[in-house]
Parts: structure tokens; C-alpha cells; sequence
């Protein structure tokens, strides 16, 4: 390997420390933790087709004759948004697969967000010294949906200019200042011209400056503070237990990434999604039938369809009934989203620092609190489609609406209850009645079959490394910096360039390590376990292998 | 744990760690020399002119192939510990607080020693600060003053289509429904009116608007009172208008009260008459704020 560059950039900025941790950083495995990088891709994806989008997007409504490739519109009288669109949908090649790229990767977006949200809550990962990212976080969320909702005004169809609309009535209801803030957001009186420059501007420019620069802040302080984990053998509240940065973690979560994007390729080249064409151009005074938003819309909409007609006026002023359901709700519900964790260490007084997760099983409260505020938010955006539902089972609309009307009040005691029931058994359960333990058959290379008794049921941990007495041991690279002798006795010396270690591990030191051969490695894994693999001396042995350590000597 | 001799298994091992390696080196290569030909597919296709649902398949080809490929190589061909590292603490020792703050502290007692400057310059910072937040917010747009009160219906605008052309009383079946605007302003996304003739006999006047409908002629503010969408679905059999999105329902026939949903207000009546030459016209404004509500709107 050719050390120049390595040498050249560390004597200009010293990167060998810092890169040193960063390669050899330790990052515990698990699905749930991929909820927030399929959120961080996403929004990768949404940068790139997104830049490819404003080269072909006129953010004007000024009108403008559309002649393009769409008959069924051609000689109409359009905006120039409208028309654009039309164009790098159907006469930009790759157009229409990039757009709906965009749009899909938002919905995925924001849905990533949610549910990684909801492991953060479930698991308790919020709690100290986590509460700033779960702010950070929380504002990357409402972040998200704003910035989808502006995005899909933008092309000036006929459901978005009724959600524009909408969105207009919503500021205009805010106390005090409502119709200022109205008039000075639209410029003017609805709908004006005003509109589509100005959210397209707040679009590609002003949310997505913010939304990175605190995407790196939350991925800097998750960084800084290392990942949580779930409990499990050998993890501890003062250690990471886990695959390493370099190169295990890098291939997987760089390979994940182009999983994330090739899942929404398949969604924008194959699913159709807001085919603006088929709704037309936004004319005030037309609307289309069942108008429902994106999802993360839903909640709002269904709260809209929900809320009484009550509108509290007296002294002159009046309150319109739209402000509860779209101005103090979501208020309310953000407030509280991110006041969590002290409401929560409120009623705990738990001040302790948490790196172990906790299972949502075993804090019951909160996972039915969870649970309850979830089934809210579930009942709202059912009854967004009010319309939908009423026709698709022949009952009338105002049956629909009451049914919500009350169901909004019964569904999330009812499954916060039921939550909070069975967790708490889930969680009683390995204690109750006799204790078992869990018979390990084990099956050795010869054949041989023999069985062992494990621990109690909740200290099992099901990984085959675990399970074959494995414990997570440092990197060897890191036990070295630390004055460990590992892998028989490799001097400080050899230590000092990183990434020759694996060279300076000798043949001859296989005999010396004891307790790698159990026989038992399960066939899938591929690596003999821990510490072992590429940087084992067993593969040392291979063929192509010994080439390499032949040709370093 | 294990019965049989080192030797035994050390081999055993290393055969099963290299046949599972060869299977998981072929999954990678296939992988991405999958990846690499749907990457010339999708070259061809562009090439070609493009086509949507093939790009789409493509590119998932392409990107699931290096995705997969990449994960399976991490997942399979690189050792995943167990490894374990020590978190450090991440509260800084006692010491390094005290010193901390003694810094600060030398640091802002020097500009604390001159309070007055300092204060001056607070002040002005914030002036400055005051200042430059007026363009972003005063210049956006005008005051609402009374723009949320009128429309552009007059004392004698004639009602037009949205293509321009005058309303004749004649022009609607009993039954029908049209959207109308004032003379001039066709189109208009505020003054927008809804136009009906329902049948003659059942319409309950409110009282002192005895004189608005002529002919059986009735004329609501198109706005919704709920949230502003237009009130775009008339149920003739009902005589009701639907707002598509929130559900809310007025009846026609009594001043378009709101009879269900979250609509609060009746949709405001515009007063018609017609003119000699049969000419539907206002007779005046609407007498009320249309649409949504607001802080001022008593």
C-alpha cells in the first residue's frame, strides 16, 4: 500500500488521530437502527433528483400557451409552473422517473422519520444524555413535512392549489395576527402571484440549508455520544458492543444506501404518483372530488374533517374553528413531542445517563402512553379519507363522521390499555410459573449432536457468536493502542502505522491462539467469529492470501 | 466444549470458512455484474429516447445490484466482531469545568469592565437586528386593512361566466347551477359565486332578503366557510352544496345554513336583481366577509 497521501495529509492537518477513531469505531448492529438512514438517504435521493428538477421547473404563475407532448392539454392556457412540469415530465428524458423519484423519496422521507421516531420513543433512547437529538430530530420532522407540503404545491395542480388554499384559511385563523401573517406570507390577498416564486424559494433553497446543517449537527452529536444499544451479552452502560466502522459498517451502510435508492427507482419508474395531468391546472374556483393529500398531511386533514363548527367570538374578535384543529393541535402535538423527555423524567426523576435500551415491553407506561398517542394520530388520518370510506361501504357521510367523531375518543384509551396489558405480561412472562431454560442443540462439523442448557430466557441472546461463548473483545489494532498484547504478542512498534497490523501478524502465531476452534461456527456467517475473519491468521492460510503476506515480507 | 482434536477441527473449519466465502464472493459478483449490465440497459434505453417503467426497473437493477453486493461483502466477507470499545465519558473532568469557566470568566470580566460599551454595543446590535428584520416581514406584502371585508362585487355588477359572457335570467333550467363572477373580474378566486334556480316554491327566505332572489334566483359566496375551498358540489335531489374537502354541507334552500360538518357560518347571499334587458345583476356586495374567519372579523 502506498503511505504518501496518508503521510502527506497528516502532516499538513494530523488526521491520523481522529481518522484512526473514526475507522475503528465500534457501531452496534440492529434493523431498527436503519430507520434513521433510510430517512438519511432519502433525503440524499431528494437532493439529487431534486437539483435535477429545478434545471427544467419554472416557478411562475404567469400564464403561458402549453404546447407539448400531452394532447388532451395542448393549446390550453396554463402557468408557466404547470406547463414546466408537464414538459420535464414528458418531454425531459428521465424526467418523469426523476419526478416521481422525488415525490416517492418525500413520502418515504417523511415515513422513515416517523418510524424511527417512534423506535427512538419506544426504546427510550431519548433520555439523558440524548435529549438534544431528540430536539434536533423532532425539527428535522416538522421540517419535513412543511418542505413536503411546499414541494407539492409547487407544480400548481388543482389538489395542490386547494391545499394552498387551505394552508392560506389555516394562517389567516391565528389570532391577533393571522390576517398580517396571511397577507404578508401570500403577498397579498389569496391567491395572488406571489405564491409559487416564494415557495419555491423557501423550497429548494432556505429548508434544505437548515434541514442539513442539522442532519449533520444530529449525526455529530450521535457520533459524539456513540450509539445506543439494546441489552444483550457483554453490553454494558459503559461500553459499545458491535461490527467496526472500517470496513464492515462502511460497506453496509454505504451498500444500504443504494438499496434505499434502488427501492425508490423501482416506486419512481414503476409506480405512478400526482400525475398532475389528470387533475389539470389550479383554477380557484374548480376543485376536484375525494381530495386527500400526501400521507403525513392526513392528520391534519382528518383533525379538520373531525372538529366541530364551534367558532368562539365576543369583544369584537373572533377565533374560527379552524385554528384548533390545524393551528393548536399541531402546536400542542409538537410541544409535547419535544417536552417528552422531560415530561418523562418529570414523573420518573430519572437523571441517570443511558447507553442501554430499554425493551418496550419492560416500561409499560410509557410504551401504552406511546401507544395510545399513536392510535390518536391513526384515527385522524382515517378519517382524512371520510369521503373515500363512505363510498367504498355505502354508508352515508354523516354515519362516517360520527363514527370517527367517536372513535377518536374511544380507540386510544382502548390501545394504550391494551398495550400497557400486554407489556406488562410480555414482560412478567419468562418469571411466571416454572422457569425454563432454553435447550441449545448444537450440531459439531463431525456431526455430533449435543445439547446445552442456556441461561434463563431473557439472557439468551440469539446470535450464534454470542451463543458460542464469544465475547466482544476490542479490535486488535485498538487493544494494541491500549498497551493489550493481542494476537501474540505484537509489539507497540508495528502499532504505529495503522492498517499494518494485519501484516505484522506472523504465520507461526496460529498455534497460539487458543479457544478459535470450537468446531461450531454456524456455515452462513462465513468468519470464524470474533476478532476473527479476513484479519484472522486462519485465513492467512488461503491461497490468494498467503500471496499477499508473501509478497509484504 | 468440543470433543474433537484441534487439528481436526482447525482444517474442518478453514474448508467450511472458505467454501462459504467462495458462495458469498459468487452472490457479490453476480451482484454487481448484474448491477453493471442493467447500467449499459439503462445507457441503451436513454439512448433510445427513454421510457419510464423501464428506467425505473433499470436503475433498481443497477442500484440494488451495487446495493446488495456492498452489503452482502459487509455482511459476509468482512469479520463482524463482536467488538466491543469503551464509551468515555462524556461529562469533561472537574478540573477542565473549573478552568473552563475561570477563562470565560477572565474573558468576560475584561468586557465587563467597561460596561458601557458593552451596553452600546448590545443596543445597537439589537437595533440592527430590529432593523433588518422589517424588509423580510413588512415588505412581503400589503397590510390587509379592509381586503378581507370586500370582494369585487358592486351595486350593479353584472353576473359572468368565467369565459366573460353576461348571465340572462333566461339561461338557467330550474335546477341548474353555474359559477359566476362580477363583470371584469371573471375568475376571480374571492368574489366567486355559485348561481342556482331550485325549484321555486320550497326556498325559506331569511328574513329581510325577501327582494334577493328574483325568478327563484339564489347567489352564495363560492367560498367555504370552513377552510376556503370552493363549494363545487351541488346534490340537486337535496337541494345541498358540498364542500369536497371537508364534507361540509349547506342547504340551499335556507340560506345555505351549514347543516353538517365542520363548516361554522352559512355561506354568505349575494342580492340579485335583473335588469330590463334581462340581465342578471347585484343588486349589492355581500353584505359580510366571505369565506373563513379571522381575529378582526367580530
Amino acid at each position: 500500500m502506498n503511505y504518501k497521501p496518508i503521510d502527506w495529509a497528516d502532516e499538513r492537518l494530523g488526521i491520523a488521530k481522529f481518522s484512526r477513531k473514526s475507522l475503528n469505531k465500534i457501531f452496534p448492529d440492529h434493523w431498527s437502527f436503519m430507520l434513521g438512514e433510510i430517512a438519511m438517504y432519502s433525503f440524499f435521493v431528494l437532493l439529487g433528483t431534486g437539483v435535477f428538477l429545478t434545471l427544467f421547473f419554472v416557478p411562475s404563475s404567469a400564464d403561458t400557451i402549453y404546447h407539448g407532448s400531452y394532447a388532451p392539454l395542448d393549446g390550453h392556457v396554463v402557468s408557466q409552473a404547470y406547463a414546466s412540469t408537464l414538459n420535464l415530465s414528458f418531454n425531459v428524458r428521465a424526467g418523469l422517473v426523476m419526478r416521481q423519484m422525488h415525490h416517492w423519496a418525500a413520502n418515504v422521507f417523511v415515513a422513515a422519520i416517523v418510524v424511527h421516531l417512534l423506535r427512538i420513543f419506544f426504546t427510550g433512547a431519548f433520555r439523558k444524555p440524548r435529549e438534544i437529538n431528540w430536539l434536533v430530530g423532532s425539527l428535522l420532522l416538522m421540517m419535513a413535512i412543511l418542505e413536503g407540503f411546499l414541494g407539492y404545491s409547487l407544480p400548481d395542480d388543482l389538489i395542490s392549489g386547494t391545499g394552498i388554499r387551505i394552508a392560506y384559511s389555516i394562517t389567516l385563523s391565528i389570532p391577533v395576527v393571522g390576517s398580517y401573517l396571511a397577507s404578508f406570507l401570500f403577498g397579498g390577498q389569496f391567491p395572488g402571484n406571489s405564491i409559487i416564486p416564494r415557495f419555491y424559494t423557501i423550497h429548494i433553497l432556505l429548508i434544505p440549508a437548515l434541514m442539513a446543517g442539522l442532519l449533520g449537527a444530529h449525526l455529530a452529536i450521535m457520533w459524539h455520544q456513540k450509539h445506543t444499544q439494546y441489552k444483550g451479552k457483554g453490553r454494558t452502560e459503559n461500553n459499545v458492543v458491535g461490527v467496526a466502522m472500517w470496513p464492515a459498517y462502511a460497506l453496509q451502510a454505504g451498500g444500504f444506501f443504494f438499496l434505499t435508492a434502488a427501492v425508490l427507482a423501482a416506486l419512481g419508474g414503476l409506480v405512478q404518483i400526482n400525475p398532475i395531468w389528470m387533475y389539470g391546472q389550479y383554477i380557484p374556483y374548480k376543485v376536484s372530488y375525494a381530495v386527500q393529500p400526501d400521507w403525513y398531511m392526513g392528520w391534519l386533514d382528518g383533525a379538520l374533517r373531525l372538529f366541530p363548527s364551534w367558532e368562539i367570538t365576543g369583544f369584537g374578535h373572533m377565533i374560527p374553528t379552524i385554528f384548533f384543529p390545524a393551528v393548536l393541535l399541531p402546536g400542542v402535538t409538537f410541544g409535547l413531542l419535544m417536552a417528552w423527555p422531560w415530561i418523562e423524567r418529570w414523573f420518573t426523576k430519572d437523571y441517570e445517563v443511558h447507553n442501554l435500551l430499554d425493551n418496550p415491553r419492560d416500561n409499560a407506561w410509557r410504551t401504552s402512553i406511546g401507544v395510545g398517542v399513536m392510535a390518536f394520530y391513526m384515527v385522524l388520518f382515517f378519517a382524512s379519507s371520510t369521503d373515500v370510506l363512505a363510498n367504498a361501504f355505502s354508508v352515508s357521510l354523516n354515519f362516517v363522521l360520527w363514527a370517527f367523531r367517536v372513535l377518536i375518543f374511544v380507540i386510544p384509551p382502548v390501545a394504550a390499555y391494551v398495550a400497557y396489558k400486554v407489556a406488562r405480561e410480555a414482560s412478567s412472562a419468562p418469571t411466571v410459573g416454572k422457569p425454563r431454560k432454553a435447550m441449545v442443540v448444537f450440531r459439531s462439523t463431525e456431526g455430533e449432536y449435543s445439547s446445552e442448557e442456556s441461561g434463563p430466557r431473557r439472557e439468551v441472546d440469539l446470535k450464534f457468536s454470542a451463543l458460542h461463548g464469544n465475547e466482544p473483545k476490542p479490535l486488535p489494532e485498538e487493544a494494541k493502542l491500549h498497551g493489550i498484547e493481542a494476537d501474540g504478542g505484537v509489539t507497540q512498534e508495528n502499532s504505529a502505522l495503522i492498517g499494518s497490523s494485519v501484516a505484522a501478524a506472523k504465520p507461526q502465531e496460529i498455534e497460539e491462539r487458543p479457544g478459535e476452534g470450537s468446531g461450531k461456527y454456524p456455515v452462513s456467517r462465513g468468519t470464524p467469529g470474533a476478532g476473527g475473519g479476513l484479519f484472522s491468521p486462519h485465513n492467512r492460510k488461503m491461497p490468494r492470501r498467503r500471496k499477499d503476506s508473501e509478497e509484504e515480507k | 466444549m468440543s470433543s474433537s482434536t484441534p487439528e481436526f477441527d482447525e482444517l474442518d473449519q478453514e474448508s467450511l470458512v472458505r467454501t462459504s466465502e467462495r458462495r458469498f464472493e459468487n452472490v457479490v459478483g453476480i451482484s454487481f455484474a448484474l448491477s453493471l449490465l442493467a447500467t449499459i440497459g439503462l445507457g441503451v434505453v436513454y439512448w433510445q429516447g427513454g421510457q419510464t417503467q423501464v428506467e425505473g426497473a433499470l436503475l433498481f437493477v443497477t442500484l440494488g445490484g451495487l446495493g446488495f453486493g456492498i452489503v452482502a461483502w459487509g455482511k459476509y466477507l468482512v469479520p463482524q466482531g463482536p467488538y466491543v470499545q469503551d464509551r468515555e465519558e462524556l461529562k469533561s473532568p472537574a478540573s477542565e469545568r473549573e478552568v473552563f469557566i475561570e477563562s470565560f470568566e477572565r474573558g468576560s470580566n475584561l468586557i465587563e469592565r467597561r460596561s458601557f460599551l458593552a451596553k452600546l454595543l448590545g443596543v445597537s446590535v439589537a437595533a440592527f437586528g430590529v432593523i433588518t428584520l422589517f424588509p423580510f416581514i413588512r415588505s412581503l406584502g400589503p397590510q390587509p386593512k379592509k381586503m378581507l371585508y370586500v370582494t369585487n362585487w358592486k351595486k350593479g355588477s353584472a353576473l359572468v361566466r368565467s369565459d366573460g359572457t353576461k348571465v340572462r335570467a333566461s339561461d338557467l333550467e330550474i335546477g341548474g347551477i353555474l359559477t359566476v363572477f362580477p363583470e371584469g373580474h371573471a375568475g376571480g378566486a374571492i368574489s366567486q359565486t355559485v348561481l342556482i334556480r331550485p325549484s321555486f316554491q320550497d326556498i325559506v327566505t331569511k328574513p329581510g332578503r325577501e327582494s334577493w332572489g328574483p325568478q327563484g334566483y339564489l347567489a352564495y359566496s363560492k367560498v367555504c366557510t370552513h377552510a376556503g375551498c370552493p363549494v363545487g358540489l351541488y346534490q340537486e335531489l337535496t337541494q345541498q352544496l358540498l364542500c369536497p374537502c371537508h364534507q361540509s354541507l349547506f342547504d340551499v334552500m335556507t340560506g345555505a345554513n351549514p347543516v353538517f360538518g365542520p363548516a361554522p357560518r352559512p355561506l354568505p347571499q349575494l342580492p340579485l336583481e335583473i335588469d330590463s334587458q334581462g340581465y342578471l345583476r347585484a343588486q349589492a356586495g355581500y353584505d359580510e366577509p366571505i369565506g373563513p374567519g379571522f381575529w378582526e372579523r367580530a
